[in-house]
């Protein structure tokens, strides 16, 4: 044969392994409204950035006549990519070839890939369509998985990983994107459980829909599982490409930064923004925007627990992650649900040489024997661990209330913020005041003729006392109390003065934070 | 929790959350309002754990049961679990029969205890 000849042989070799599970496949793939594996890859990647390999890989099945079927490139695509010039390795599971299962060779395809993102330090995406273990393969797949969760736990906090669920996801196959740091859904594309409506039915006779079960809704608003929900897969890959201008590439670089640019201050009027009302409630998220470059703030898990948000900004170029309790919902207290998403965050912020900048305003721990009962001592204390450990830059400004745990929790001094500023708003006390004054003047009030006039005057006199910022101050805790428009020079100076920030921690192979 | 409509910043309509005796304007979440009242655990209500299927009731209504008798197999989850009486009693009320499917927290028997 000659070198053309050899050349067409690999060019039709190529073309039928493109095909994936062929026309027909490919069609009800489109008409379920969703892309085909090779179609995301492209519409998220840079033009022409995609380079794939891996894709003459044979699946391994000999039972059960397994061996006579061809299954191009077992079921996934695997590669390498830029997006806006930001390297990436990247896996799409291929739903049009056996519906996209995972047997040993499949498996081994995303394993190579994986040791690639972290021989090269630079983030791996996983596109997740599956169908979960081919059966045929019988313990092999199982293996499969496991050496996948074994690489995404060594990967983690070493390069960022990111898991998009654009159709099923189910068993096992549910822990990869778990062990990862984001996973995005689309609505009623993806679907994510450990076991599927019809064993729930056969098993526990319990009748429910799959995405009411495990739909992209549901994991964005109830479970937190989902970090960025989208209405549209194109949507969703719109996410993922603004997500990794905030990133770095590996947890020994930090973030490309970005123009400077300054807050939109016209539309969002930092002195406005707060009622002086300390039982009023406000969106936060309006003060995040009156400080961060070009008020741009990319928010992270929005719908779930939204009593805590999270979510990325830059300052004066710099990413920077911020944490704030959301007076507008559930007056911003923490839960269980809420103290989960904070250190989560936290630990990824930390991890990847991140600042943290937490805007505190909250009444305390939401009260309640459910909460009491769902570990809210464990799952709040997540929160404590994360913040004491972070070695980042970190700056917290106390806006209005923080109120017994809750002050100490967010980011306090004595967890060691770097710079604590406090607004002339700020009411930093151990708890609020009318708490306070029932147990403080208990007996005046129970003794008196007119409880009620005396409790409010108590009330009152406690509030002169002690809701504001200077009591603290005068301790040292906070290190100045500044007007709301001079945040923004404050916080910019004090990353400024940070960057070269370095806290030395005790050897330890690692801590066992709360789980 | 009242309704309240000094939305001034969302348009939505608030809702009240007691915080340490503060009553805060805000609104609430999905998982706060989804959550279910809390209900005291009756030790006399033997109820299933889980979901399953009835295959033996070893006691019947008016029995003399001792703590630690066994007086149903629940299986579920592919396990024969054996359903121990709590304590000393008799059996007040026998909800099941062989070949019933149960779902969760269903009441199996009701025992009335000896020596209250």
């Amino acid at each position: 044969m000659s070198i053309k000849q050899k050349t067409l042989d690999l060019k039709m070799r190529m073309q039928g392994a493109l095909m994936g599970g062929g026309a027909k496949a490919i069609e009800k793939q489109q008409s379920m409204g969703k892309m085909t594996a090779r179609e995301r890859i492209i519409a998220l990647l840079d033009p022409n950035s995609f380079h794939e390999y891996d894709l003459f890989v044979e699946h391994a099945a000999r039972d059960f006549d397994m061996d006579k079927k061809h299954l191009p490139g077992d079921g996934v695509i695997t590669g390498t990519g830029t997006i806006t010039g930001f390297p990436v390795c990247i896996y799409a599971q291929d739903f049009t070839v056996a519906g996209g299962s995972l047997g040993i060779m499949h498996a081994k395809k995303i394993a190579k890939i994986m040791d690639h993102a972290m021989n090269l330090k630079i983030p791996i995406i996983g596109i997740n369509d599956s169908g979960g273990a081919r059966i045929q393969e019988g313990v092999n797949s199982l293996a499969g998985y496991g050496e996948i969760f074994y690489r995404n736990t060594q990967a983690s906090g070493v390069i960022p990983q990111i898991s998009v669920i654009l159709g099923p996801c189910a068993g096992g196959a549910v822990y990869s994107p778990a062990l990862t740091d984001f996973v995005f859904v689309v609505d009623k594309i993806s679907k994510m459980f450990i076991t599927g409506p019809e064993v729930i039915k056969s098993v526990l006779g319990e009748e429910i829909t799959m995405e009411e079960l495990g739909g992209a809704r549901v994991h964005s608003e109830i479970t937190g599982n989902a970090h960025f929900f989208a209405e549209s897969e194109q949507e969703c890959l719109q996410q993922i490409k603004k997500l990794v201008t905030y990133i770095p590439w590996n947890n020994n670089k930090k973030a490309d930064p970005f123009p400077k640019k300054a807050p939109k201050t016209r539309q969002f009027k930092i002195d406005n923004i707060i009622p002086m009302d300390p039982r009023e409630p406000y969106d936060v998220r309006d003060v995040i925007r009156a400080i961060s470059d070009d008020s741009d703030f990319f928010e992270v898990q929005e719908l779930f627990a939204a009593n805590m948000v999270i979510g990325f900004g830059r300052i004066n170029g710099d990413t920077v992650g911020f944490v704030a309790n959301q007076p507008m919902v559930l007056a911003g207290v923490l839960d269980v649900d809420s103290s989960d998403k904070a250190a989560r965050f936290i630990r990824f912020c930390n991890a990847f040489n991140i600042p943290l900048v937490t805007l505190v305003d909250l009444p305390g721990y939401l009260p309640g024997i459910d909460q009491e009962h769902a570990g809210v001592i464990r799952h709040g204390a997540k929160i404590l661990y994360s913040y004491s450990e972070a070695t980042v830059p970190k700056i917290t400004i106390i806006l209005r209330k923080a109120y017994g745990g809750g002050y100490i929790a967010m980011c306090s001094r004595h967890l060691r913020a770097d710079f604590v500023f406090a607004w002339p708003t700020a009411e930093i006390a151990v708890m609020g005041p009318e708490g306070a004054a029932n147990i403080i003047f208990r007996n005046e009030i129970k003794n008196a003729e007119d409880p009620d006039k005396v409790r409010m005057e108590k009330v009152e006199e406690y509030k002169r006392k002690f809701a504001n910022p200077y009591v603290a101050a005068a301790h040292g805790y906070i290190d100045a109390v500044i007007e709301p428009s001079e945040t923004r020079r404050f916080v910019v100076h004090a990353l400024e003065v940070s960057a070269q920030k370095s806290e030395l921690t005790p050897f330890k192979k690692h801590g066992i934070p709360p789980f | 929790m009242k309704e309240n409509n000094k939305s001034q910043d969302t348009g939505l309509p608030m809702k009240e959350l007691n915080v340490d005796e503060a009553v805060y304007i805000t609104r609430l979440n999905k998982m706060h309002t989804l959550r279910k009242p809390y209900q005291p655990v009756n030790p006399s209500m033997l109820k299933s754990f889980m979901p399953g299927n009835i295959p033996e009731v070893f006691v019947k209504k008016g029995d003399e049961v001792k703590e630690g008798d066994t007086l149903l197999i629940l299986e579920a989850m592919k396990m024969k679990n054996r359903i121990l009486a709590p304590f000393d009693g008799k059996v007040k009320s026998l909800n099941v029969k062989v070949g019933d499917t149960v779902p969760k927290n269903h009441v199996l028997i009701e025992l009335k205890a000896t020596n209250v």
